[in-house]
């Protein structure tokens, strides 16, 4: 009895332990990914964080070209997750230089200027910089002294990462600017606040401005010295060039004109060893890493190692039609196309045909296909990809002649430039007639010249500089490089009726509408969310 | 005491031996008459046996006689077809009802962790077996219980030889997570995903080697199964052998299917006219001049005539003598079906090996179950059927000038094909049937051993082991041709991959059922359960024709593993009160890898309730023969479905294809995952209420079921604050959902006489599913979830989850028609009122799920003739016309790239022009009553001299459907009702032959 009664104790113990092992194999962790520890337990993780933190403006997740999205709540990866896609629709379509024939979702609103607050695209618009913050105040948070220290990281490592922590801050006040920009207010987050489910704070136009404002003052000097920086990084020309911009804008934004600060950090920039390209139409080819001496800042995209279908890729495949090979294109996308509004914009010849002897920057908008002719630019229908005016302005060819890094021509490798030397001397002559101090007019008469010079446009006379004509250079230098809404919002065009363009507002011979629309809805799905966040008027 | 207790048992022993020893030399002559129950005739050919191992076999007039060593010796009975029985001979003379064995199964029914009398069910059960499975070509599992069970709702994918089902019980109560049911192989759970090269495991079972399927519907018949319940239970039995010579089946089946119904589009003539007065409105000749004069009918080109034969061997017995004389069951499978897409093709090896040997005395029964299969799949590209109704008529199919395979195709100026930067963007149909070579290959074996050991010191206890394993392979290599224009800019591309998965199980639990008194009886079962799941991929580039590797197809990682494990505990009572009542509670712990330490418990207790009328009113009148009411109530849980690590804070290294360059180095990202280190189950409360009747010697018999199912803590993925998390959305636990609904089962037989019968069976099922919350904070003015991508641009979808309303209800604009009841292209109704039509004029509209479902079969015998017919249906279900809003536009000719297209005929009744996606004209009533099969069956009884029986059959599948719907087939198994291009189920003829030898 004895003896049985042991052998069924020790059964149950040998069964009891073998159940309880069971228990412990429950921790799993998959093979592949890494532990926060892990990641920053060197020198080289914290590169690929910085790498993801620049990344995050030029893919749209952590597959190339699509396949792992950053930003999820059903948005299309392609045309709602990446920034520059989003920030171009966001920026661009409102306005004369683009319209699109396709039928996703509520693309066709933005032209219109009739969105709502249920706007996916709105909605990737406002996730992405947040997305990006978030990000970039993990980063900073690693990359404290504390944290440094106590991974025995040293010397020039520490000294490389206390340096991209600058970096780090400059993106997140980018982000910021182009919360500003966009949504007059943002969700404010810092390296202060963690991860987790907690409702983040509301920060206020003026609040924002301020604290975007105080942070690129704050890191100048701890930034690479202007021109500097390697290739891809910013340095103190990023820096102040966001400054000027930021600057020129003020009075949209907080009310209170910056003007003289404007020309002050755009004539840093300008000083600062930056000049111009020979050749317009080079700055928007595959190999436009060669014009780093005028572009400031560019999110890098590349056919191969940096694909997306929201970076320059969209521009060689949207507004291309059977017209795809002029764009150094696989194919089109037969999608968007500039209005009547940037044509007239540009001299026109006797038959009404742009002229590209008088300007060759209006070489754009011919193709094999399409020429800039009255008949051409005309839109009798948006829906109608044959119509408009074709925009061939990023095309994916080398100037020097080599092939591309992706020979099936399916993805780009043109950088995007975000920051050009001409948009600081433009903004040096706009500041000055908008009356600020430290800056003259002879110079401002010079620095526009200069630009139009290069593309063979006649010579401004003092009496040409004015707002208008600034304007209306800016459109001519600046196409759909995103400058376009901000700048019509500048001088009250885009919502009133004092400037027309074909379709605003969804009518053929364009429209006023509410000036509500000078500042994007804050997304509903995140009002949901986050009960902290306000509406924007009217919405 | 120890020394009193053995010299007792010493003394016992040695009289028993005493006593054996003394009996040897008598001789008892026993004899007697074997008469099946069901209808009294003799049963010849018997085995009659005693323990010594003598044995005698019974006449044709059902007689026998044996001698025995014991007066009254223990005889037993055993035949192919019948009961095994043991009798107690003790006048010497003894006359047996011997009961067949396919009314055995009716009475016992597999449930969770063992089995019960069918009688003796609390929860609620159907059990389905192979003598009423559907008739005719049947490739997958899941297809024999179509239409046969209330409330479960199975839809192929298509007509794809080898394409796998949706499976639906109740509805399904998950929003994100899975809403498959948990399926379990002679008790194996096993994963409900396919592996790659087959989107369908259920397809690695031969359907021939199935005994019975039994669906636990209720949460306390599943909750067994704990935290993968929510969603019911299929347990598929295989076949057993049985004691006694061995038998041998063979049957065969060959079939023809045809697909008979096309896609509506425009004729050649038709297109042409319609893009010459285009030309001549417009001036413009872009697609005037690219016309042709052909007259193709491209999906005339894609389908073929199929073949299948379906050939299965089968040996049943025993081997080896007297103690060691062990039953199997032993079979063969070979299947050959062709798809009715030209190029697709589906075969399958299956073996099955089951053996039930007994040992010591009886006190160990071992279950060894073993199958295995190997599947050759050939895919056919099914972006044929897509591109067949939007190709140009007017095109020839071939174009002998062109270097891409010798097939018409839409170039540019420059020679390569109009693309976006893919493949081309409208290829030829048959460049994609023929220029792509798919071919997987599929290994599973589902192996797993059961031990049930009646413990020698108290026979009452059962020590249950249950081991087993499930492993599948997949592989395959996936070529395209260099010629083809999908993949022009690659010079072809070829790509092999590999995935392994096995999923092994160990069950030991220990069993005490005791009978103390008429009056009450009852077992206790406490157990543990471990089980673990592991997924391994091997990763390769691809390649180009001529060998190069195409960039970027590099992998990253050379394999890849994913891991998931369950550690459980589970205890169940059954109690019985004087046969009157029964009353069942179980409960079970789950811990899941899938959750944090602080969260992977959960339990999942249930109980039930079971009064048997019958015994207690209605003892003694004849015409009920069973009344039994049913309560029931569980939890369950579902966490099938999610990824692996959900709750774990991770960093995740980007792809080669998604680096940045600095300076002149590309570094990859490494992005932190968003996550919710507090996530658990989801969990499902069930209430069931339940009837089971049987009157008229069982001529009429079913059941009633309602029942009502709350879901709470869904795994949803909800919109969180920006900036709070690595992401604007977040798989957390929030929101709920309700199922309820009645099912219905009417079995009769309305005529039965010695030489016919007639069986009529019907069921239907009334669900109904609402979500009741989606936020942490509700937001009444939350819309919802945009759920249901549509094709034709990008990001579009029509559905919604959203409070208030089904999952996957459609969310459009609500058309306005004409007083000639034509829509006004456009023109949406402005519901709320303020001027603008925008996104605040979409309403929520009618839904994808049916509110009734319906099974219905019928079957009469004339003697040796047998004719049956059997249908499913469903009503209030609807669907979004995709390929009316689409391609049922007259612009859809001209694609805005300058090549012809061709478009569905729907405008020619809705006079649109332009797409209209979001119209609810485009949403329409898919209710359906189908014919699923008419078969024809012979038994010719005994042939060549009595050896063997020879069975004919014949069947037609896919007869007809009955519907108002206007596409293709309303029934289809996308969940969010979205119908655009589906592979046709096709009409399958089938002759077979059975025969028992």
């Amino acid at each position: 009895m004895k003896n049985i009664s042991f052998s069924k104790v020790m059964m149950f113990v040998a069964l009891t332990a073998f159940i309880a092992s069971c228990g412990k194999k429950l921790d799993l962790f998959p093979q592949h990914d890494l532990t926060q520890e892990q990641v920053y337990a060197s020198a080289a993780g914290y590169k690929s964080i910085l790498a993801k933190l620049y990344g995050t403006l030029s893919i749209s997740g952590n597959s190339g070209p699509s396949g792992q999205p950053d930003i999820a709540g059903g948005l299309d990866e392609g045309s709602q997750v990446g920034f520059i896609r989003g920030f171009f629709n966001l920026q661009e379509l409102p306005t004369d230089e683009a319209v699109v024939a396709w039928d996703d979702q509520t693309i066709k609103s933005f032209h219109n200027l009739s969105w709502n607050s249920a706007d996916p695209f709105i909605l990737g618009m406002y996730a992405r910089p947040i997305y990006n913050i978030t990000l970039i105040n993990e980063y900073i948070r690693q990359a404290s002294d504390a944290n440094l220290a106590s991974r025995n990281i040293t010397g020039a490592d520490a000294d490389e990462i206390r340096k991209t922590k600058a970096e780090a801050r400059f993106l997140r006040a980018f982000n910021y600017w182009v919360m500003l920009d966009l949504f007059g207010k943002s969700t404010f987050i810092t390296e202060a606040d963690g991860v987790g489910t907690f409702l983040p704070v509301e920060k206020s136009r003026t609040e924002l401005f301020t604290y975007i404002e105080s942070e690129l003052l704050a890191i100048q000097n701890d930034l690479a010295t202007v021109k500097t920086a390697e290739y891809g990084r910013v340095d103190q020309g990023a820096n102040w060039g966001l400054l000027a911009r930021l600057y020129l804008n003020a009075k949209v934004y907080t009310g209170a004109d910056k003007n003289t600060e404007a020309i002050t950090y755009a004539a840093k920039v300008i000083n600062g060893g930056y000049s111009l390209q020979p050749k317009y139409a080079q700055l928007f080819m595959a190999d436009n890493e060669k014009r780093k001496d005028e572009i400031i800042f560019a999110i890098n995209c590349d056919g191969l190692r940096t694909q997306s279908y929201g970076n320059t890729t969209f521009f060689i495949h949207a507004p291309a039609g059977a017209d795809n090979a002029d764009f150094g294109a696989s194919g089109g996308w037969a999608g968007y196309r500039a209005t009547k509004g940037l044509a007239d914009l540009f001299p026109a010849d006797g038959s009404g045909n742009l002229d590209t002897s008088k300007d060759l920057r209006a070489t754009s908008f011919y193709t094999s296909v399409r020429k800039a002719s009255p008949s051409q630019i005309a839109i009798t229908n948006i829906g109608d990809f044959s119509t408009g005016m074709a925009v061939r302005k990023y095309i994916n060819k080398r100037s020097d002649g080599l092939p591309v890094s992706d020979i099936t021509l399916a993805f780009s490798d043109v950088d995007y430039p975000v920051m050009r030397l001409p948009e600081m001397y433009l903004i040096y002559a706009e500041a000055v007639l908008r009356g600020g101090t430290g800056g003259s007019s002879a110079t401002a008469l010079n620095y526009v010249n200069l630009v139009r010079a290069r593309s063979q446009a006649t010579q401004w006379s003092g009496a040409e500089l004015t707002l208008q004509n600034i304007l209306n250079e800016r459109g001519r230098e600046l196409y759909w490089e995103g400058h376009r809404r901000t700048d019509l919002i500048r001088y009250n065009l885009l919502t009133t009726g004092s400037y027309l363009w074909p379709w605003k507002g969804g009518v053929a011979s364009g429209t006023s509408v509410d000036s509500k629309y000078n500042i994007y809805p804050i997304p509903s799905a995140n009002r949901t969310a986050n009960t902290n966040l306000t509406q924007n008027a009217g919405y | 005491m120890k020394k009193t207790r053995s010299f007792h048992r010493l003394v016992s022993v040695a009289l028993l031996c005493m006593l054996s020893s003394l009996t040897v030399f008598a001789q008892n002559m026993v004899t007697g008459r074997v008469t099946n129950s069901k209808d009294g005739a003799p049963v010849q050919g018997v085995t009659v046996s005693i323990r010594n191992g003598r044995t005698a076999q019974t006449g044709s007039d059902g007689t026998f006689r044996i001698n025995s060593a014991s007066a009254s010796p223990t005889l037993t009975f055993s035949s192919v077809g019948f009961t095994t029985q043991q009798v107690i001979a003790s006048g010497g003379n003894v006359s047996l009802s011997f009961v067949e064995n396919n009314q055995r199964l009716e009475d016992v029914v597999v449930v969770a962790y063992g089995t019960r009398r069918k009688s003796d069910l609390t929860g609620s059960v159907a059990s389905v077996s192979s003598k009423d499975f559907q008739k005719g070509n049947i490739n997958s599992t899941e297809q024999l219980l179509v239409g046969k069970v209330a409330g479960l709702e199975i839809t192929s994918g298509g007509g794809s030889a080898g394409g796998g089902s949706r499976i639906r019980i109740r509805g399904g109560a998950s929003l994100n997570a899975s809403n498959d049911p948990l399926i379990v192989i002679d008790g194996v759970p096993v994963d409900g995903n396919g592996v790659s090269g087959t989107g369908n495991l259920l397809s690695t079972i031969n359907p021939d080697d199935i005994e019975s399927i039994s669906v636990l519907k209720d949460a306390s018949a599943t909750a067994l199964y704990g935290s993968r319940a929510s969603n019911g239970v299929l347990i598929v039995t295989t076949k057993k052998g049985r004691k006694g010579k061995i038998n041998f089946n063979f049957n065969t089946k060959l079939s023809l299917a045809n697909v008979g119904e096309r896609v509506d589009v425009l004729s050649a003539d038709q297109v042409r006219a319609a893009i010459t007065a285009d030309a001549a409105e417009t001036g413009n000749t872009t697609y005037s001049s690219k016309l042709g004069t052909a007259n193709t009918n491209w999906q005339d080109l894609i389908y073929q005539k199929a073949f299948g034969a379906d050939n299965n061997l089968s040996a049943n017995g025993s081997f080896g003598k007297g103690k060691v004389s062990i039953p199997f069951r032993a079979s063969f499978g070979y299947l050959n079906q062709q798809g009715t897409l030209k190029t697709n093709q589906f075969d399958r090896v299956s073996t099955a090996l089951n053996l039930t040997p007994k040992f010591f005395d009886d006190h160990l029964s071992v279950n060894f179950a073993g199958k295995y299969s190997h599947i050759k799949n050939t895919f056919a590209n099914e972006g044929a059927i897509g591109s067949a109704v939007n190709f140009d008529p007017t095109q020839n199919p071939y174009d002998a000038a062109n270097k891409y395979g010798g097939y018409f195709q839409w170039l540019q100026a420059n020679g390569a094909p109009v693309n976006t930067g893919g493949g081309s963007i409208a290829p030829n149909p048959l460049d994609l049937l023929y220029l792509r070579d798919n071919k997987s290959d599929v290994n599973r074996f589902i192996g797993n051993i059961q031990l049930d050991y009646k413990m020698h010191f108290l026979p009452d206890l059962h020590l249950l082991v249950n081991a087993g394993v499930d492993a599948a392979t997949g592989k395959g290599n996936d070529n395209t041709d260099s010629s083809s224009v999908t993949s022009f800019q690659t010079g072809g591309r070829f790509h092999f991959y590999e995935q392994k998965k096995t999923n092994s199980l160990l069950d030991v639990s220990l069993l005490y059922a005791k009978e103390i008194s008429n009056a009450f009886k009852f077992d206790v079962l406490v157990g543990h359960t471990y089980q673990a799941f592991q997924t391994k991929d091997l990763n390769f580039a691809s390649f180009s024709q001529k060998g190069d590797t195409i960039p970027n197809s590099k992998p990253d990682y050379n394999d890849s593993k994913a891991e998931y494990r369950l550690d459980s505990y589970l205890g169940r009572v059954n109690l019985s009160f004087l046969n009157k009542f029964l009353l069942t509670g179980s409960i079970r712990r789950d811990a899941s890898s899938k959750f944090s330490p602080n969260t992977r418990v959960g339990y999942f207790p249930a109980g039930a309730f079971a009064w048997k009328l019958k015994e207690q009113f209605f003892k003694d009148v004849a015409a009920i023969n069973e009344l039994k009411i049913r309560v029931g109530y569980g939890v369950t849980g579902q966490q099938d479905g999610i990824d692996y690590y959900s709750y774990l804070a991770r960093y995740g290294r980007s792809t080669q294809s998604a680096q940045y360059q600095f300076g002149n180095t590309y570094y990859t990202f490494l992005r932190p995952s968003e996550y919710d280190g507090k996530l658990k189950w989801e969990t499902t409360a069930t209430t069931n209420l339940g009837l089971d009747f049987g009157l008229i010697q069982n001529r009429i018999s079913g059941s009633v079921d309602i029942y009502k199912k709350k879901t709470k803590d869904l795994l949803s993925t909800v919109p969180i604050a920006p900036g709070a998390n690595f992401n604007i959305t977040l798989l957390t636990n929030v929101g709920n959902v309700e199922n309820k609904g009645i099912e219905f089962t009417v079995n009769t037989i309305p005529v039965r006489t010695k030489t016919i019968q007639w069986d009529l069976g019907f069921n239907a099922a009334f669900n109904k599913t609402e979500i009741t919350n989606l936020l942490a904070n509700p937001d009444p003015n939350f819309q919802g979830i945009p759920v249901g991508g549509i094709s034709g641009a990008t990001g579009n979808s029509i559905g919604k989850f959203a409070v208030g309303y089904a999952p996957y209800v459609f969310f459009p604009f609500k058309q306005v028609y004409d007083n000639a009841g034509k829509p006004i292209e456009g023109l949406y109704e402005d519901l709320n009122r303020d001027g603008v039509i925008d996104d605040k004029d979409r309403y929520y509209y009618k839904k994808p799920a049916a509110d009734v479902l319906l099974g219905f079969n019928t079957q009469l015998s004339i003697q040796k003739f047998t004719v049956g017919v059997a249908g499913h249906g469903s009503l209030g279900n609807y669907l979004y016309n995709n390929f009316n809003s689409n391609n049922g536009i007259l612009a859809n000719l001209r694609d805005p790239l300058g090549i012809v297209r061709n478009s569905g005929t729907n405008f020619l009744e809705s006079n649109f022009k332009l797409r209209n996606f979001f119209s609810d004209y485009y949403i329409e009533n898919a209710s359906f009553f189908k014919i699923d099969n008419i078969n024809f069956g012979y038994n010719f009884g005994k042939i060549i001299r009595d050896k063997a029986n020879l069975r004919l059959s014949a069947s037609v599948q896919n007869v007809h459907t009955f519907t108002k719907y206007g596409g293709l087939d309303p029934e289809q198994s996308n969940s969010a009702g979205v119908d655009y291009t589906i592979y046709p189920r096709p009409r399958t003829y089938s002759v077979g032959a059975s025969i028992d030898f």
